[in-house]
């Protein structure tokens, strides 16, 4: 009997604003504990929270790069319950009326190919602070510099059909999000937090079964395993005859396992009412059309942008503009060396390995990789040399040009220097110089690779064939 | 500056009313500190000005007359304060109160009962009975209250000062110390209708800090009028019941024959939702402090109750013990009517309610109404003690003052006779924002009424 896996995501991602949602304190990550805080992120008595605008811009950028319908008219409301790292006894949050609904997220999904996901609902809330457990011997520290820190929560439809699919899904909107520059989504910082939603049935079947939220998912590398967990869980369970009760289940990274969460921890009842500190969230046409004109080109845009106007393959258009950086960086330099198609192979291969060693940093100004790509192109640098300027430049910088002549790496266009290195080659390979006679045409990439070898990579490959042909055209050597 | 001295003096004196609950030795000091300090170019000068133990102080605790804020320092100042020291203006210590501004009689504070300054077995009203008490000894010319449905308004009238309750948005609420927070306005007592308008006029206008708080510029003063020519004044008949007490109801009927000799058209009128206003607040009122008093756990301020205990324990211990038991029942209320199951049934009715019950009001003042005029409380001043066992008995006072709350609309109570030497008082509800007409007519029946004479 085969089973499906339905999974439904809840991403909580932590906006990219200097100041919190509701008070003027810093949002900076790391200082120490309870140092960015003042009497409104407190909670101290009589405060009162004035929403971060800045922090509505972004959300409402994040709402329309989704698709979504942004609400003219959305209001805030209060979720209570109580915990030590929640100093107002309540989270502010929106309920029944979000700022955003019924938005998109096309992915690629690695069993089924592109699947437009539903985006239910976007809204804004405020974080809370941090329970740290394991710091003292003899009870729990809280640390309230992330309290109120501005958060979205997108809560996607039950529309992923595997664990894999779901990594597919928020990756996809990891990528988008970072492309909007509306958050880090670092999820070893918590700048990115998701919450899963898993149940199982019958291949065929339509209808929802129950289901429990997967939650403690604390990095990007454990979403697959846990679901994976989770689903293998229930799949036993309901085997072995058993069902699927509804609950909350925690992920344990090191056991790779899950567990169902102790009752006391759970089942709340929030007790949602309508925030009367804060009037309803009213935006203006203007201010949303701000916004969308404030969205970048998002990733599946420029994919096709790249692949019409400068001839990618779609893989390397995908990989490119999957990064707003890379892509950003492709762009320059494809302008600015009129050499589209080298720029892509040198971003795909050099720029990205370079990259992926060194923090994601693309360490090769655009001008430089230009340069180089302009050097190949004139017959300056083989394609070997360049590749070491490349790591030249990249570790110690510097002009393209001064870095390959120090290095002795420009390339000997002088017939008369490649011709001694041509009659050197030939000299040592005797037996191939006579199969090659006798009709082995295809040892020339043989011979090439030897006079580049004997140069040291600085002859010119093409004057290095065109010698060599003319050399092993003529009969033996006298 | 002599006054200072004077004041802290009279402050000490006042002590068998237990309306203060500063020290008397704080209070003295930080006067004259104070005093040293003020700007000589404030419009209120050296104008001591009491304030309720709910508005934050950087000068005194405050507690809110509560155990769970006992020894309370506010690091911050409440956005009135400010603006009141900014105008020269002295704090002239916390007053008592009802704990957390729950309560019509100021007996439900931590801090024990304030007295009636002319009859030590009643109260004061409240739930800023401290305030009021100290305007009516003539302790202080002025005093801060707050407002959720009437507890300045209703002092006020128990005391036989005036006390205003000014438009929803009006007064920043940054702070105050949140009960019921789309009702709560600060309130002025004063002795006067001028010495209580000059003070709102003082703390009234915008605050970033307070959404909540409208975008104006503060309340210009309206001069004394020579008549109430052209003012059409509306008599609601469901604020003036058979059951309503007799000398109230002479008092009442003694200032509209006032009001109509000076000019004005009185009209009866009708607000037909009237008999929800009391259910109605005591739905949103608690439900909205349930959530406002979650803050007080003993995990970040305040007095830990038996804190060795696991976190519930903790939590339980502490606002067990530190709360009182008007403000458990409120909580245990609030949380009920907003759970899942009631919501629909309690919260979501009231809310619809609360808008009829403005609707009532704007239906009325569409039609050419400029006030409206209504005995205050149903009754005078009652004894210590006589309401204890009844909270409904004791909601039933604010039974003429809550609309105004719940309408969001500015509203004054001045006294307008007596009853066995006690105060009545008379209210006059504006429309919104529209203080400034509110003010006039009260001036002019102030100018008038026998304040002092039997009914």
């Amino acid at each position: 009997m085969s089973w499906e896996t339905v999974i439904g995501l809840e991403t909580h991602v932590q906006l990219r604003t200097k100041s919190k949602m509701f008070c003027g304190c810093s949002t900076a990550f790391g200082a120490p504990p309870n140092t960015q805080v003042c009497p409104i992120c407190l909670g101290l008595p009589g405060a009162l929270p004035s929403a971060n605008g800045a922090a509505i811009g972004l959300a409402v950028r994040g709402a329309l790069a989704l698709g979504c319908t942004v609400h003219p008219r959305s209001i805030f409301a209060r979720k209570n319950y109580f915990y030590p790292d929640l100093p107002k006894g309540y989270q502010i949050s929106q309920f029944d009326q979000p700022l955003a609904t019924n938005g998109t997220l096309a992915f690629n999904s690695p069993e089924r190919g592109s699947v437009n996901a539903t985006i239910v609902r976007l809204h804004l809330e405020e974080d809370a602070g941090k329970s740290i457990h394991d710091r003292f011997a003899k009870g729990t520290a809280v640390d309230l510099n992330r309290a109120g820190v501005p958060l979205i929560e997108i809560v996607g439809g039950p529309d992923l059909r595997s664990p894999a699919e779901a990594r597919a899904y928020l990756l996809t909107l990891k990528q988008l999000l970072e492309y909007l520059g509306i958050s880090d989504c670092d999820m070893e910082k918590g700048s990115l937090r998701v919450d899963a939603n898993v149940s199982v049935r019958r291949a065929g079947e339509s209808s929802l079964n129950t289901r429990t939220e997967v939650k403690n998912i604390n990095s990007f590398a454990f979403v697959e395993k846990a679901l994976t967990v989770e689903r293998d869980r229930q799949i036993a369970l309901v085997e072995s005859g058993g069902s699927v009760t509804q609950q909350t289940m925690l992920y344990d990274a090191k056991e790779n396992g899950v567990r169902p969460q102790r009752s006391k921890e759970e089942s709340h009842d929030y007790r949602y009412f309508p925030e009367p500190d804060l009037p309803p969230l009213v935006l203006s046409p203007e201010f949303v059309a701000e916004q969308q004109g404030e969205l970048p080109e998002l990733p599946a845009q420029k994919r096709e942008r790249f692949v019409a106007s400068y001839g990618l393959s779609r893989e390397h258009a995908t990989v490119i503009a999957s990064t707003r950086a890379v892509a950003d960086y492709f762009e320059t330099v494809a302008k600015t060396s009129a050499e589209p198609q080298a720029a892509a192979n040198w971003v795909m291969t050099e720029a990205l390995a370079d990259a992926k060693d060194h923090d994601d940093q693309l360490r090769v100004s655009p001008a430089a990789l230009s340069q180089i790509i302009g050097l190949v192109k004139g017959g300056t640098l083989s394609n070997q040399a360049a590749k070491r300027v490349f790591a030249e430049v990249a570790a110690k910088s510097g002009d393209p040009r001064s870095v390959a002549e120090s290095l002795g790496l420009i390339q000997v266009a002088d017939a008369n220097v490649v011709t001694g290195w041509v009659t050197d080659v030939l000299g040592a390979h005797a037996p191939e110089v006579g199969r090659y006679r006798k009709g082995e045409t295809k040892l020339m990439a043989f011979f090439v690779g030897q006079v580049m070898r004997a140069s040291k990579g600085k002859a010119d490959p093409k004057l290095a064939q065109r010698v060599l042909e003319e050399k092993l055209a003529s009969p033996s050597p006298s | 500056m002599s006054d200072a001295k004077a004041v802290a003096d009279r402050l000490v004196k006042a002590k068998r009313l237990n309306a203060l609950l500063t020290p008397p030795k704080d209070l003295r000091k930080s006067l004259l500190a104070q005093a040293a300090a003020a700007r000589p170019t404030g419009v209120l000068y050296g104008m001591p000005v009491a304030v309720k133990d709910n508005i934050c102080t950087l000068e005194f605790t405050t507690t809110c007359g509560s155990k769970i804020l006992e020894g309370y320092q506010s690091p911050y100042e409440a956005t009135a304060i400010t603006k009141l020291k900014a105008a020269g203006a002295l704090i002239a210590g916390k007053t008592n109160c009802d704990e957390f501004a729950m309560g019509s009689s100021t007996e439900y504070s931590a801090y024990g009962r304030v007295v009636h300054p002319l009859d030590k077995t009643r109260v004061p009203g409240g739930s800023s009975g401290g305030s009021a008490a100290l305007v009516a000894a003539g302790v202080v010319p002025a005093a801060l209250g707050s407002e959720t449905g009437g507890s300045v308004r209703q002092p006020a009238a128990f005391c036989g000062v005036v006390g205003i309750k000014p438009t929803y948005g009006r007064v920043s609420r940054y702070g105050l110390v949140a009960f019921g927070s789309s009702l709560d306005q600060i309130g002025v007592f004063g002795r006067s209708v001028h010495d209580a308008a000059r003070v709102l006029s003082v703390i009234s206008g915008r605050d970033p800090r307070d959404a909540t708080c409208e975008d104006r510029d503060p309340l210009r003063l309206p001069t004394v009028p020579e008549s109430l020519q052209g003012f059409v004044i509306g008599l609601p008949r469901e604020y003036f019941p058979p059951e309503l007490d007799p000398a109230v109801r002479r008092a009442c009927d003694r200032a509209i024959r006032m009001m109509k000799e000076l000019g004005a058209a009185v009209r009866e009128v009708s607000l037909p939702h009237t008999p929800y206003a009391v259910p109605t607040y005591y739905v949103i009122a608690p439900a909205e402090a349930s959530s406002n008093l979650a803050r007080y756990d003993g995990v970040r301020y305040g007095p830990r109750f038996d804190g060795n205990t696991d976190l519930r324990g903790l939590y339980r211990a502490t606002r067990g013990q530190g709360f009182g038991p008007e403000v458990r029942r409120r909580i245990l209320v609030g949380t009920y009517v907003l759970s899942a199951g009631y919501y629909d049934a309690y919260y979501r009715r009231a809310q619809q309610m609360r808008a009829l019950i403005a609707q009532d009001f704007r239906n009325v003042f569409d039609r050419g109404v400029d006030l409206l005029f209504t005995p205050t409380v149903p009754s005078p001043a009652f004894k210590a003690g006589e309401k204890l066992s009844d909270p409904i008995a004791m909601y039933m006072s604010d039974i003429f003052t809550v609309t105004a709350n719940l309408a969001g609309l500015p509203a004054i109570s001045l006294p307008i006779g007596r009853v066995k030497g006690l105060p009545i008082g008379g209210q006059l509800i504006g429309q919104a924002f529209l203080e400034d007409e509110m003010l006039e007519a009260a001036y002019a029946l102030e100018r008038v009424v026998p304040a002092t004479d039997d009914a």
